[in-house]
Order: structure tokens, then sequence, then C-alpha cells
């Protein structure tokens, strides 16, 4: 696989939001606001690529039967690491992140790529695997609170653009959180099937040739152990 | 024998109603109500309901020309979703809120969802409680007729009632004083456009049922529910209670959409109690004045659920 093609996956193909629906969580609540989004993104990506390069490299050394917690307390240092920048230096988008920041630890993307990227390949690959992730999950949120916070709130980056007696106050609440996710998602889709690929779907009645993590499974068949 | 007994697959039971001849007859019903509001609110109140209606149709229109889709306007269906929007929201709210409430109606809750006969909940209804979310302040800032009751004036009916009752607990036995019902009747009162004319919604009810494009199962234990719940609560006086806020508009023309409703006569009868104990229990419990809104949304999504349960089992059929 080219190197290149690790980081792109995670943007269009792979998004980490879009098609994988991991991460909806910070997703859903830390959209509001186009600052936030941003100061999320980046916090998550920084997490990402720092512990999908360790756990990459300790791959080897970590047994199976503990992985999870192994991986946890990687992920739960980097994740101190972002809260102690974070906190110091930008203490305004700390406050305005509150408990999202910490819930990193259990976002979704960093310990499924941990599981199923970093624990299968290499250290290099691992880190451009983190990038493009990273970079895919930053870019939704960020389209996501660009188009909630101009609609709800009038404003973008906090500049005032749309006078406030014609904001939709439903933007920038839950309903216009799913709202926006689930449009996105249609158009994500149809760009994607535009290009004459399939809508991509976890799926084992197909075999291997529709899941968008083939790749990183390597034809291990996991997906079908549990059956949930 | 004069005559040869026809042999032909099922269905055997013809009609000449169509969606189309349906529809029409649901907007001829809707008149009297459109004429009402007119003569109460005035002039804005028809331009909102022209420019939702327009709203609605051109959404139908553009949606189906740019997915690519058979066209579906003819239908009519956008032209009664149109109406019932207008008649959900004030006669002083801007034009542009109306018109994101018609693309919400049609777009998100009708046509993402398959179109006409797919949509999950009541298109006009989820439009109204969107458009409530997102305009707080134009959505409640009710316009009075002329003639508006002396201490009826605070808002609708319903809140002033909620207002009075919790001034007083004796206030509530003394409604009579406030609200004359022949007033609530002909519609002399704070309100949407829709809701406040008793009377035109009961003449357009009643032209529906005649018709058979609605059977009277739904608005009647809609009604008598809440009537009985009221009765029993004693926080509202129930006549008030059903001639008062959304329940009528809703139980006649909202609650007997053919997509949102049961199939059978048991299933309706289930889905009309329960809007009806909802309605009670919201506006007597919460501290929302109005609850025909919501407890008719609710009520859409259990829909499926009740046709299940309600099935009618074949003759002979298996007991379980």
């Amino acid at each position: 696989m080219g190197k290149l093609k690790i980081v792109f996956n995670g943007i269009l193909k792979e998004n980490p939001v879009l098609v994988l629906v991991l991460g909806t969580c910070p997703v859903l609540a830390v959209s509001v606001s186009v600052a936030g989004a941003l100061g999320m993104g980046i916090a998550a990506t920084f997490v990402l690529i720092g512990s999908n390069a360790v756990i990459s490299a300790l791959r080897k050394i970590i047994p199976s039967n503990v992985r999870i917690p192994c991986y946890i307390t990687v992920i739960a240092t980097f994740v101190t690491i972002v809260m102690m920048l974070i906190k110091a230096f930008v203490p305004s988008l700390y406050a305005a992140l509150g408990v999202y920041l910490p819930l990193i630890v259990v976002n979704c993307i960093i310990l499924g790529r941990a599981e199923m990227f970093a624990a299968k390949n290499k250290m290099l690959d691992s880190i451009l695997d983190g990038i493009g992730m990273g970079l895919g999950f930053t870019l939704i949120i960020v389209i996501m609170a660009s188009i909630r916070e101009l609609l709800g709130e009038g404003s973008w980056f906090g500049v005032s653009i749309i006078p406030e007696e014609y904001t939709i106050g439903v933007m920038t609440r839950s309903p216009g959180g799913f709202l926006t996710y689930g449009l996105l998602m249609a158009a994500l889709a149809a760009i994607l099937a535009k290009k004459g690929k399939k809508p991509l779907k976890f799926s084992t009645s197909n075999g291997c040739a529709d899941c968008p993590v083939a790749s990183a499974c390597n034809g291990s068949h996991e997906c079908e152990e549990g059956a949930e | 024998m004069t005559k040869l007994l026809s042999v032909a697959p099922a269905p055997h039971i013809r009609s000449k109603k169509t969606t189309n001849l349906i529809m029409l007859d649901v907007i001829i019903a809707l008149l009297p109500v459109v004429v009402a509001s007119g003569i109460l609110f005035g002039l804005n109140a028809l331009v909102l309901i022209a420019v939702s209606v327009a709203g609605c149709v051109l959404s139908e229109y553009l949606w189906c020309r740019l997915m690519k889709k058979p066209q579906c306007v003819q239908d009519l269906s956008a032209v009664v979703t149109g109406i019932l929007i207008a008649l959900n929201v004030p006669a002083s709210l801007p034009i542009w809120q109306v018109l994101f409430g018609d693309v919400v109606a049609i777009i998100i809750v009708k046509q993402l969802f398959g179109g006409i006969g797919y949509n999950f909940v009541n298109p006009a209804l989820a439009a109204r409680v969107v458009m409530g979310l997102s305009f707080p302040a134009s959505m409640t800032s009710y316009t009075y007729p002329a003639g508006t009751l002396e201490g009826m004036s605070g808002a609708t009916p319903l809140s002033s009632i909620d207002a009075l009752s919790n001034a007083t607990p004796e206030a509530a036995t003394h409604l009579g004083k406030y609200a004359d019902l022949f007033s609530l009747f002909i519609g002399r009162h704070g309100g949407v456009l829709g809701e406040t004319c008793a009377l035109a919604i009961l003449i357009g009810g009643i032209y529906l049922i005649i018709r058979g494009i609605i059977k009277p199962i739904i608005p009647l234990s809609f009604l008598a529910t809440t009537f009985l719940l009221h009765y029993a609560f004693g926080s509202i006086a129930p006549l008030h209670a059903i001639l008062s806020g959304g329940i009528l508009l809703g139980a006649v023309f909202m609650a007997t959409d053919y997509t949102t409703s049961p199939y059978t006569d048991k299933g309706k009868l289930v889905f009309g109690v329960g809007c009806g104990i909802l309605t009670a229990v919201i506006r007597t419990y919460t501290n929302t004045h109005e609850g025909v809104t919501y407890s008719i949304l609710i009520m859409n999504l259990l829909v499926p659920y009740i046709n299940k349960l309600t099935r009618k089992k074949p003759y002979g059929g298996a007991a379980k």
C-alpha cells in the first residue's frame, strides 16, 4: 500500500466519522462552534498520531489478552499531555471543550485505529494512518461546525455574518447536529457512488469485498467471530 | 341467466378514490378554516397560507426534478401540507420562517424518507416542532382577532387558563367568567391561524366524514379521552379544554393522516385514545400549555407497533 494512500484513505474512502461511523459523540457535541471543533480535531489528531505510533511500536510486546487495557493506558497518557498543554496555553478552549477533552480517551476512532491498524502495521504506516484519520475527523467536525454555527448562530469562527433575526435556532441544538450529520453522510455516500464505488457498509455477506476495513484486518475474519 | 359471473384477481372492491381526489377533498375541507383565519386574522393570514402552499409545492417539484424522480407534485399532497403548516403558525410569523418550515416538512420529513406514503411522522407537525425550536419567540407571539375577550389577551386561552389556575386553585372553577364558550367556538381568541375557530374545523371535519375520507374514530376517541381526562384531573374545564388550543385542528386534520395513523378500526381507537391521554397529561403536568403536537407525533411513531398488534387475523388462521 502506498504511503500517500494511507493518508488519503482516512480523508474520504475510510473517513472515520462519515464512513466508519466512529467518534460520533464528540462530533455531535462539539460541532456547535468552529473554534471548538478545530481545537477538538487538533487535540484528537495529536492523540491519534501519538497512540498509533506507540501502540504500533509495542505491537509485538503487548499480549493480545490484555491489549485493550494497554491501549487505553497509552491513549490516556497522550490525552493527559494534550489536556495539560491546552489548559496551560489555550485556557478558553479548555473551558469550551469541557468534559469532551478527557473523553478523547474513549473516542472510538482512536481505540478503533489502534485495534484495526496500529496493532497490525509498521510504525511509519501507523503514524501516516493517524495523520489521515485525524485529518478526516478534523475536516468533518469543522465542516459540521461551520454549517451549524453559520445557520444557528449566524457567525463563522465567531465573526458575525448573518443578522441574528435570521438565524435558525434548532441548528445549534442536538436535532440540528443529527440532521447535519445525516445529510453529510448522504453527501459523502453520493460522492463515493458517483466515483463508481459502491456505498460502503460493514457487511460480511459479501465476504471482505465490500468491507472498508478489509485492508486493515488482512482477511483475518475477526469480524465474523463475534457475529454481534 | 342474464349475467356472467366475472372472475378476476383481487382486489375485488373497487373505488374511484385516488390520492388526487382524496387530497382535493381534504383541501375543500380545509377551506372553511382558511376562510375563518382570513376573517379573524386579516389579509396577513391568507398571505401566509398562500406562501406556505407555494413553498411546499416548489420544494416538492424541485426535489423530484433534481433527484430525477417521477414528478409527484400533481398529487396535491404538498398543497395540503402547505396549508396545514400555515394553519399551525401565528399570523405575525415572518415569511421566510414559514418557508423554512415548508422545506423541513417536504424535503426532510417527507422526501428523505421516501416521499408520500413513507413519511414517518406528520410533515406539518414535525415542521411545527422544528419551527418552534428554531424561532421560539416568533412562533409564540400570537396575534389577536378584533374583539378578543378581556382577560384572554395574555396569550392563547390555554396559557391564560394555566396562568389563572396557577394564581389560585379556585380560579379554574371561575373560568366561565373569563372565556365564554361561544367566543371559543367561533374563534375570537389568540392562537395560531387554524386552531381558533372551532366552528370552521367542525364543518371541515363533518365534510370529510360524509365524503368517507376519514373515519370518525380517531377524532372522536381523541376528543373524548381528552375531555374525560381533563374532567378527572380537574385542571381545565373539559369543554374549554377541547375548544381551545390545537386539539380540534389536530384531531380532525393531523391525527387522521393516512400514512401516520393505523389501518384498522381497533388500531385507530388505540391511536386516538393514546393521543388524548398524552394531550391531557402534557397539558396538565408539564410546563407547556399545548400538548397536541407532541402527542400526535409520539403516537405517529408508535403506529407501526399498533398496526402489528391490531392486525386482523384471517378467518380460520392460526391462533397466534
